[in-house]
This record gives structure tokens, C-alpha cells and sequence, in this order.
């Protein structure tokens, strides 16, 4: 048989942020989290407490309640919304579909570390969201503006935050962040 | 401006899209005759006063919610979701 064009071609995957991170910058660091599962996980009605069990079972985390995460580095659940969670990290159990509509979002989203001092201080030039340590403490999560994206912002610690933005937007976010954690550090100069 | 969501709490005016009068809720019976649903899809008050609006917390939680706000003073005296406040809405 003839060789087809398909045989010949050679499809390379890249992650969202491919040739746009990290950057470090003063004392901050952007960096493209490492691949991972991606699922949103949105409970059947009257199934929530199910599906918590569920979650703790296969998975070693609860439901996470509004704006907040459960489970640890490398699995994780981020709340995502009303009635709605992201899984981060492992491959669902298919167990979990008898509670929920669980919908990949694998390769869907730039997941981006920002971390080192000032990394408050560059978020806070880029969302509305009050970021101050009393209102949104390491565990906290928020759906919010980001740059004027769509985006879900994450503490993981002191001056650590993970930001998801939607894939096609990881230019964009790129670029932003890039600009306010040169501004951040050149006021650190002064 | 900011709104008390019931979801995610107090957040910016830039996380909210405006939708108009809450009274998009009371839906007229699909019998209940041109002149009803004439009012219903075109007559609105224009009030200066209390007002019942919808709002969607578009960049947040993504939840509708009905907003009672002042249109002289821009005072927020409630939010509540509107899935609550009507049953099932989406
Ligand atoms: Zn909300």
C-alpha cells in the first residue's frame, strides 16, 4: 500500500505555555506546571454527599467547599465554580460518574506557577480579587478576572499561586504576567 | 461597585454582567395572551428607587443572582441567587 500523507507526518505535542515560560524575573518566577489530568467533576443533583465519599475513597480528598481546595500536591481538587469542581492531577475514578458529570479538560487550560516575593503584588495588578492573607489564605481558590480572562486563582502558599487561564489564552497571560513582574521588581529597585 | 455574591462573597463590579429586571423570572403561562407577554418581553419600569435585577457572576461562580439596588444611590440592600429565589432557574 501507497504511503500516506498521515504515515509521514510526525505530530509533536506541546503544553500550553511551550516557548512562553518560565520566566524569572526580580525575585518571582512563572513556570508552566507540570501535564496533568484535567476534570471538571459537577455532582448530580441530591448526590454531592455520595460523591464526596466517593472522592475521599478513590482519590484521598473531599469535596472541596466554594472557594476552597482539599487533597495535596499532584492530586488535588479545586472548587470551579457552583456545584463544580476540577480535579487535578489523577485520572478519575470511573466511579465517580455515578455521582457526577465528569468532563476532561485535559490540555484545555495553561496551568501556571507564580512564585517568589512580590508574586502578591503582581497578581494584585492583575485581578480584582482581594488577595490579602486575611481574605484569601494558602487552600483558598476563587473564580476571578485575570488580565480580563476568565481564570481560577489558587494560594498554594505564603508567595505561591497557581493560575489557570483558558489554552488559547496562554499567550496572553504570558505577557501580562511578564509586564507586572517587571513593573513589581523595578518599583523593588527604587 | 461591588456584590455580595452568595457563593464567593464580596467581589469587583468587573466580575458581573448586568442582565436587566428581575422580573425576567415571572415568566407568563406560554396561554396567557398577546397583551401579557407583549408586556412581558417589551414593557419596562424605569424607576428611581429600589429595583429587583438579575445579574450573572460571569467571571466567578457563574450563578445568576437577583440584585436589590438603589437606582438613586446605587445602594445594594440585597443579593440572593436566583435559583433560590425562583426555584430552579438556571
Ligand atoms: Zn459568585
Amino acid at each position: 500500500m501507497a504511503e500516506t500523507v498521515a504515515d509521514s507526518v510526525k505530530l509533536i505535542a506541546t503544553s500550553p505555555c511551550a516557548g512562553l515560560l518560565p520566566l524569572s524575573i526580580g525575585t518571582m518566577t512563572a513556570s508552566e506546571e507540570p501535564p496533568a489530568a484535567l476534570t471538571s467533576i459537577a455532582a448530580y443533583r441530591g448526590q454531592e454527599d455520595a460523591l464526596s465519599e466517593m472522592l475521599k475513597t478513590a482519590h484521598g480528598m473531599g469535596w472541596p467547599k466554594p472557594g476552597r481546595t482539599t487533597g495535596k500536591e499532584g492530586a488535588r481538587a479545586l472548587w470551579f465554580g457552583q456545584g463544580q469542581a476540577l480535579l487535578v492531577g489523577p485520572a478519575p475514578d470511573p466511579g465517580l460518574a455515578r455521582h457526577a458529570a465528569l468532563t476532561d479538560q485535559s490540555d484545555a487550560w495553561a496551568m501556571v506557577r507564580l512564585s517568589g516575593a512580590g508574586s502578591q503584588a503582581v497578581l494584585a495588578r492583575l485581578t480584582p480579587l482581594d488577595l490579602r492573607r486575611g481574605s484569601f489564605k494558602r487552600g483558598h481558590t476563587a473564580r476571578t478576572e485575570i488580565a480580563h480572562m476568565m481564570g481560577s486563582l489558587t494560594r498554594l502558599g505564603e508567595e505561591a499561586f497557581l493560575i489557570l487561564v483558558f489554552r488559547s489564552m496562554a499567550a496572553t497571560l504570558a505577557h501580562d504576567l511578564e509586564a507586572a513582574m517587571q513593573a513589581v521588581a523595578a518599583r523593588t529597585r527604587l | 461597585m461591588r456584590i455580595d455574591c452568595p457563593c464567593c462573597g464580596s467581589r469587583d463590579i468587573r466580575e458581573f454582567t448586568y442582565k436587566g429586571d428581575a422580573l425576567a423570572l415571572e415568566r407568563p403561562d406560554p396561554d396567557a395572551g398577546d397583551a401579557v407577554w407583549n408586556d412581558y418581553v417589551h414593557n419596562r419600569d424605569n424607576p428611581a428607587g429600589p429595583t429587583r435585577e438579575l445579574w450573572y457572576h460571569e467571571m466567578g461562580c457563574a450563578a445568576w443572582l437577583v440584585v436589590t439596588r438603589d437606582t438613586v444611590s446605587h445602594e445594594i440592600k440585597a443579593v440572593e441567587l436566583a435559583s433560590a429565589a425562583k426555584g430552579d432557574v438556571a
